[in-house]
């Protein structure tokens, strides 16, 4: 009955399977695809005649194009750096006053400023940018004619499976939806029932309340090895994602999963009848999960004191389990503790929530 | 359970100095009752009487703070099961998994009892729902969910059922529908009923035994032969003409008449014994202070009118 519902609502389908889809192919498109990179660059006008032997006033007159832009009118010098290996750079150079630069910064149109002045050239960026950053040196070395690497040195670009941002999004991805697909499904689905009072209504029956939520965690369960699936086969066709590890492994991960995320949903739903405060806990459990567990970047860049704490999330076991077998080829003894910690972890909050659990 | 009494005897469900209070409100103080086989009981009472804690105490889903209540000898402690299956309930706000049809949500009750299709389609159209079958219990107008609502509480043919406010917000038709479908099953088996409501007319419908419930309180009880019928007063209701000035009298209650005068609608209630001799004084009354009626009529007695003369308000004010 249960499955029937969910396949009614297609707004659960959107959200739960096609969705993912999108992100995965949204995201992989963005960090796979080598594109030109064009990057526009703010130069302040002097407002004096500047001296021709200024060296970026003649690298702008002897090497760059210059073009009027269309819409606003402004000069513009434009210089392609052709890269077979790393991708195009474009340059535009875009002549404007002090105060129309620092709009196009805030706005983050552009993250270098150059100012000339009569005897040098000034150079203005966000030193914590590591953008700015790389913006600022690979320009640097365009004006200065510099090369990085010499004769018996070369650049080999990693298009490796496994060491692509695809590699890694994919299988935090699989895991955040089944987070997600748990606790709002199932969690949810428990808050707004007991608030239409249809969980009054039913354990006013001879219905057994273990069954009842067995049947719910079961459906879900389900769902979620469809989503997972389709994800996955998804990312095989379009990324050509592989999983290098043991599929048993996979398999038990995704279980242990399956029932950490359930009893997670059942604690969290077991009380409140008033479905926008389900919806605030909600929140409030899985938003600092998925910034946290290394869904989208590296939990690596946080501090050391918080990763120990991000390492025992439920969703950065899950995560780094899943992504493990995926792309470091992780076979069983590398998941026994993600596994039991996860099936724990559901079981503790199971049988907490179950005995607090409202039914009317 | 064998009955080694005989059924008009046996109580189906015993109420015993009941107690429960939620924070400050006392929604009910001290009730007693006792609910025979067959009977079919209204508790009539305004919004707030305590009807439906009361009734929630009974089905087991809120606990007493004092007092007993058994259902058919047994108290809930130990027996939720077995009590599970011997009553049907609707709660007073029912609402449905709402991308399920009319027929899947009876499916799934049914399942709870372990009861067969079969089950299914007899109750359906029992609550005449069968061109429904198939829409979704979101689709449903308020009637037919209260139908459905209904249906759901009939399938493991209990012996108590309990329906609180079964028509509340229905217009009147979509009301006469329950209550034809309560008065064929009273006429058909041997279930007992206990129904809540603030409609007189619902009361005096369907139940034979009528418990006048306010404040948590029980105000009268009685079949509803002995609410209405036992005395033989009448109940004149005339409307005046005239300014407050001109109907002073009536309005104070200075008058030789004990008049009940209702500043909303401005109509006179008197309640009088003898229609012959009463009557006719009162017209004379009427005609001495020139006073002119837009209506009058004499009626029976209601249930509201037995409310008011208890508590100075009407049912549904």
């Amino acid at each position: 009955m249960h499955s029937k519902t969910l396949m009614r609502e297609p707004a659960v389908l959107f959200w739960g399977v096609v969705f993912p889809l999108l992100m995965a192919l949204g995201l992989g498109l963005a960090f796979t695809q080598k594109l030109d990179t064009i990057h526009k660059v703010a130069v302040i006008n002097p407002g004096i005649v500047i001296d021709s032997a200024n060296r970026f006033e003649s690298f702008l007159k002897m090497r760059t194009k210059r073009a009027t832009d269309s819409a606003t009118h402004k000069v513009q010098y434009k210089i392609t750096v052709k890269d077979a290996k790393l991708g195009n750079n474009t340059y535009i150079f875009e002549r404007t006053s002090q105060t129309e630069a620092m709009k196009m910064l805030k706005r983050g149109e552009i993250n270098l400023i150059i100012e000339e002045k009569n005897d040098e050239t000034e150079f203005r960026f966000d030193p914590v940018s590591p953008e700015a950053h790389l913006t600022y040196l690979n320009l640097s070395r365009v004006i200065n004619n510099n090369k990085i690497t010499t004769e018996d040195e070369s650049v080999a670009p990693l298009t490796l499976r496994g060491t692509r941002y695809i590699d890694f999004f994919v299988p935090g991805l699989i895991a955040m939806g089944m987070m997600m697909s748990s606790i709002w499904g199932l969690g949810y689905g428990i808050i707004e029932n007991r608030s239409k009072k249809l969980l009054r209504r039913m354990i006013a029956t001879p219905m057994k309340k273990s069954y009842f939520l067995i049947s719910l965690i079961t459906v879900r369960s389900i769902m979620n090895f469809i989503e997972g699936g389709l994800l996955f086969l998804f990312s095989y066709l379009v990324f050509g994602i592989t999983i290098q590890g043991s599929i048993i492994a996979l398999l038990l991960i995704f279980i242990a999963g399956n029932v950490g995320f359930a009893g997670i949903a059942i604690l969290t739903s077991s009380r409140t009848a008033n479905p926008e405060v389900g919806n605030g806990l909600i929140n409030a459990i899985s938003t600092p999960m998925i910034v946290l567990s290394g869904i989208f970047f590296s939990y690596h860049n946080f501090p050391d004191w918080a990763i120990g704490f991000i390492k025992i999330l439920p969703l950065t076991l899950l995560a780094d389990g899943i992504r493990s077998i995926f792309i470091e080829g992780a076979g069983l003894p590398d998941i026994i503790v993600p596994f039991f910690a996860l099936l724990m972890t559901g079981v503790i909050c199971f049988y907490i929530g179950l005995k607090f659990f409202k039914w009317y | 359970m064998k009955s080694r009494e005989t059924p008009e005897n046996l109580s189906v469900v015993e109420v015993k100095e009941v107690y429960k209070s939620f924070k400050t409100v006392k929604a009910v103080n001290g009730v007693s009752l006792t609910i025979k086989q067959g009977q079919f009981t209204a508790l009539l009472g305004p919004n707030g009487a305590g009807k439906t804690t009361l009734v929630e105490m009974i089905e087991g889903i809120q606990k007493p703070d004092n007092g007993d209540i058994t259902i058919l000898g047994k108290k809930w402690e130990g027996h939720q099961n077995e009590l599970h299956r011997s009553i049907g309930l609707s709660l007073q706000e029912t609402r449905f998994i709402d991308k399920l049809t009319v027929e899947e949500t009876m499916k799934l009750f049914a399942g709870f009892y372990q009861l067969g299709n079969e089950r299914v389609n007899e109750i359906i159209s029992e609550i005449n729902l069968g061109e429904k079958r198939k829409s979704y219990t979101v689709n449903l107008s308020g009637g037919q969910r209260q139908k459905l609502a209904l249906g759901l509480a009939l399938l493991n043919n209990p012996k108590l059922l309990l329906l609180d406010e079964p028509t509340t917000g229905l217009d009147p038709n979509a009301r006469r529908e329950i209550w034809h479908i309560l008065l064929q099953l009273k006429a058909k088996s041997q279930t007992s009923l206990i129904l809540t409501t603030h409609y007189m007319e619902e009361a005096e419908q369907l139940c034979d035994y009528i418990i006048i419930i306010d404040s948590g309180r029980i105000l009268l009880e009685g079949t509803r032969d002995e609410l209405l019928n036992s005395d033989n007063k009448k109940i004149i209701e005339f409307t005046p003409e005239g300014s407050d000035n001109d109907l002073n009298e009536i309005i104070s209650g200075n008058s030789d008449f004990d008049i009940n005068w209702d500043e909303n609608t401005r109509k006179g209630i008197i309640t009088i014994d003898d229609l012959e001799t009463e009557l006719p004084e009162f017209i004379n009354y009427l005609k001495l202070k020139n006073i002119q009626l837009k209506n009058f009529e004499s009626r029976r007695k209601t249930l509201d009118d037995l409310f008011t003369t208890l508590t100075g308000r009407h049912l549904n004010a």
